[in-house]
């Protein structure tokens, strides 16, 4: 299994992720080392096998829905990089 | 003895005797980190002025005759539980500065005990390696020798205990990282099954694997800090509403009449020779206790590893889609636009391990490619967990060595990602199926480095794996040494 640059690149993208070519140029050998190495599952017949999400089964989880306090304004927007009153600032999105 | 190396339960009677306070026990571990941890990196942050407040309102609980079991113990967490008013990085630069506004559920029961929070643990960042190396604030030195990785990916949690710089601490384990590093730095660490403690606050790594659990100086301590964070959290929706039993009603001397199997894919050819010898060592306490031995086969294990890959890297690469730059953490200066400004701070947070995993399980995700890797991974563990049902349709416990050689060298396996992974191989099965494992200090290497024994339970199976390992400690004195330093 071989990656190609221009695939890290899409892969990036898709991931949100800024790579240098020198990180590009790692990870592609790197990913297509990994990717090579877990082909080995392909070696497995999985034919009728069910996938596994969670390793103990269950239900969904419901709880009564009623209303409960949550951590309120001041405390949500502590750790913000940037706000504006009671908002999230973020660079502009429409020029 | 000096305070800073007594066990959770020896200290509770002390404190209980009030023939010591809570704050001269937690003075004596400030003390105790101070002097070491320039050495081996196991802290990111002490929070000694909270400590010492805490301590204090400890002992003003335990003067008014309320001295539960962890009353004025001082205790340190892995970085990867929040923790109100003290800081919470996961070892990333993308989170430096980070102030939780809430705490994990895990510690908030102990703290209402009223244990002490010394400080945060160093690990790999977002609990990605095996090694602690992956920190953004430096790898955490093994104190049994300190040119050497403690495990990873609860590094600090397991250095911090063998270095008596915390009574007990808490990690996390999704491949191993708890029971890893507890067997490279000689201490208990334990895994419960899926489901059993909340994960509530902990940041998430691979949500479907992701456990909490201790690391203690025994297997006493493991019990009794597993008794007060299990249980059902309504805030954690995959954690399981089953009673907690009394664990400490395990801690009995009696392993006549159980059945431990022994996998014969753990037991291969390659093994480090001082590791078997370990093993061996240990299988004959055992049965000289009254344990019967039988092989077992787990014929699945060799594609533990990739399955696992696929799996925890996928769910990472979601989970950490969060750290974005607008809501909390690290952002870019001076970006063009939204997108950028996310590319770019992501670019600047995130360490080579953490960017490589998320790329790999965004691939693995990626249109095309989920039928080919992340629904055939998932396909396998339904495998691999069918393994452990059969096996223990035979056996109540199973065997094996914990790591497959003592600690490797800083920076031995750092340049081939691959070569790392191998080194879970016989932690991970147990985190896909979504059982209990302990390590516990078995006979260590010619060389003195620790060496890990890890018994294996059934789901909610933690009662039976405790007798067992309490049984073997009783038998053995190496969970009382401790590293020079």
């Amino acid at each position: 299994m071989s990656i190609t640059r221009a695939e890290i690149e899409h892969v990036a993208r898709l991931a949100r992720l800024t790579l240098s070519d020198s990180e590009q140029e790692l990870f592609a050998s790197q990913m297509s080392a990994i990717l090579s190495y877990v082909e080995t599952l392909n070696e497995l017949n999985t034919d009728g096998i069910l996938p596994t999400a969670h390793a103990v089964p269950m239900e969904n989880a419901f709880r009564p829905d009623v209303v409960q306090a949550s951590i309120g304004i001041d405390k949500a927007l502590h750790n913000a990089p940037d706000r504006v009153e009671t908002f999230f600032q973020v660079p502009p999105v429409i020029e | 003895m000096e305070l800073h190396t007594l066990t959770i339960h020896q200290l509770h009677q002390q404190l209980k005797n009030r023939t010591v306070s809570s704050v001269e026990a937690t003075k004596a571990l400030l003390t105790r980190i101070e002097a070491t941890d320039s050495r081996i990196n196991a802290f990111i942050t002490v929070a000694a002025d909270q400590a010492l407040a805490a301590a204090e309102a400890a002992d003003q609980r335990i003067a008014n005759g309320d001295c539960q079991l962890l009353t004025g113990i001082p205790l340190a967490l892995k970085d990867i539980f929040l923790t109100e008013g003290v800081r919470t990085t996961c070892a990333s630069r993308i989170l430096e500065n980070f102030i939780a506004p809430y705490d994990a559920t895990a510690w908030a029961r102990l703290k209402s005990q009223g244990a002490v929070l010394l400080g945060k643990l160093n690990q790999d960042e977002f609990a990605m390696g095996s090694s602690s190396e992956n920190s953004a604030f430096g790898p955490t030195r093994n104190p049994w020798d300190t040119d050497r990785i403690p495990g990873g990916s609860s590094g600090g949690s397991a250095a911090a205990v063998a270095a008596q710089q915390a009574i007990a601490t808490l990690g996390t384990d999704t491949g191993g990282s708890i029971r890893q590093p507890a067997a490279h730095c000689g201490c208990v660490g334990l895994k419960p099954t899926y489901g059993r403690v909340s994960r509530y606050g902990v940041i998430a790594y691979a949500s479907s694997l992701d456990q909490v659990g201790p690391v203690t100086h025994d297997v006493t301590d493991a019990a009794l800090l597993l008794q007060t964070i299990a249980g059902h959290d309504p805030k954690d929706s995959t954690s399981i509403d089953q009673p907690v039993p009394d664990y400490r009603a395990s801690l009995t001397n009696d392993v006549k009449g159980l059945t431990i199997g022994l996998p014969k894919e753990y037991f291969i050819e390659g093994l480090d020779p001082d590791v078997q010898a370990s093993m061996d060592n240990a299988i004959a306490h055992l049965k000289s206790q009254g344990a019967e031995f039988r092989e077992i086969s787990l014929p699945h294990t060799s594609y533990a590893v990739a399955c696992y890959y696929l799996i925890a890297t996928a769910e990472a690469s979601s989970n950490l889609a969060r750290y974005e730059g607008v809501r909390f953490g690290h952002r870019a200066k001076d970006s063009q636009g939204l997108i950028e400004m996310m590319m770019q701070s992501r670019a600047e947070g995130f360490g080579a391990e953490v960017k490589r995993r998320i790329m790999l399980g965004t691939y693995a995700l990626s249109s095309g490619y989920y039928d080919a890797y992340y629904l055939k991974a998932q396909k396998v563990r339904t495998l691999i967990q069918r393994d452990f049902s059969e096996a223990f349709k035979q056996v109540d416990v199973l065997l094996t060595p914990v790591t497959p050689t003592p600690a490797f060298r800083i920076g031995e396996k750092t340049a081939d990602p691959l070569q790392m992974y191998l080194s879970d191989i016989f932690t991970i099965p147990v985190n896909l199926a979504g059982i209990c494992g302990i390590s516990l200090p078995a006979r260590p290497a010619s060389n003195g480095l620790p060496i890990g024994l890890q018994l294996i339970g059934r789901p909610f199976g933690e009662e039976t794996i405790l007798r067992a390992a309490y049984s073997f400690e009783q038998t053995t004195d190496w969970h009382r040494q401790k590293a020079a330093l």
